[in-house]
């Protein structure tokens, strides 16, 4: 039988995987990409806790978690696309009209 | 078999999400992360989510990731020779040792709680994951879910507001 904590290690891995990527990488799609994959390790937790402790309402929150990743994709990349249209770049690193 | 099952998919989850981050084209991230996706949909399966599976690959295999390789398409990027940040060493041996130290703390388990009523059995009295969900959903969770398709309905008029020229000042021109 798994444990319980063979999930939750998994999901921390998988959750620091995302932050080393929103960290590290210059391009924003790559960033995002990285976002979803810290939304997948949070679900993953969610599903798994929910299935050990015999409560439904982890999947429910799945439910909404995919509901707020679909609208922070379709905003994140229309604001990639607007960035794009007038800095003819996505890479962070050039975006600095705001740094102090 | 179960375990046979679960070690082949955190294997494979693991690796394309390392794949995720480091690969340089970013087709080929979108591709690695629609492999992760695929795999994490067969974990839900093993914790008897059959409906959350199906919705994972069809909302995030079938519409994000198809929204990312649009844009991807649309932009027409150049790879770009650097495409890590210059100090990402220094980010993998932070974040990895605050990994290792939260995976040791999570090795020795002692995951407890109250335990609900949703056992398997009771589940599959109800006529199956997908009723349970949606009994939940529609009794106790019915505000939340209308806020919900709020939420999708501003993400879409936003995203339309965003990107169409005119409505927003694009006065960059260089």
């Amino acid at each position: 039988m798994i444990e319980l904590s063979n999930y939750v290690i998994l999901s921390a891995i998988i959750f620091f995987i995302g932050v080393l990527g929103v960290v590290t990488r210059r391009s924003i799609i790559v960033i995002l990409l990285s976002i979803e994959l810290m939304l997948n390790a949070v679900n993953i937790n969610f599903v798994a806790f929910s299935h050990y402790l015999q409560s439904i309402t982890g999947q429910v929150f799945v439910f909404f978690t995919l509901t707020v990743a679909a609208a922070e994709v379709a905003v994140g990349l229309a604001l990639i696309v607007a960035i794009y249209r007038n800095r003819k770049t996505v890479n962070v690193e050039e975006l600095d009209i705001m740094k102090w | 078999m179960m375990q046979v099952l679960f070690y082949y998919m955190a294997a494979v989850t693991v690796v394309s999400s390392v794949l995720t981050v480091t690969l340089k084209q970013p087709v080929y991230n979108v591709l690695a992360l629609l492999t992760m996706f695929f795999h994490v949909a067969g974990l839900y399966v093993l914790l008897n989510a059959e409906f959350l599976a199906v919705v994972q690959i069809i909302v995030y295999a079938g519409a994000i990731l198809v929204l990312y390789l649009f844009v991807l398409m649309l932009l027409n990027l150049r790879s770009d020779a650097r495409h890590m940040h210059r100090q990402w060493p220094f980010a993998v041996l932070i974040l990895g040792s605050v990994a290792a130290m939260l995976v040791g703390a999570f090795a020795g388990g002692g995951f407890g709680g109250e335990i609900g009523q949703y056992s398997t059995a009771y589940i599959d009295s109800l006529g199956g994951d997908t009723q349970a969900i949606g009994l939940t959903l529609y009794t106790d969770y019915l505000l939340p879910f209308e806020v919900a398709s709020l939420v999708l309905l501003v993400a879409m008029v936003g995203a339309i507001v965003l990107t169409k020229k005119g409505l927003v000042d694009d006065q960059v021109e260089d």
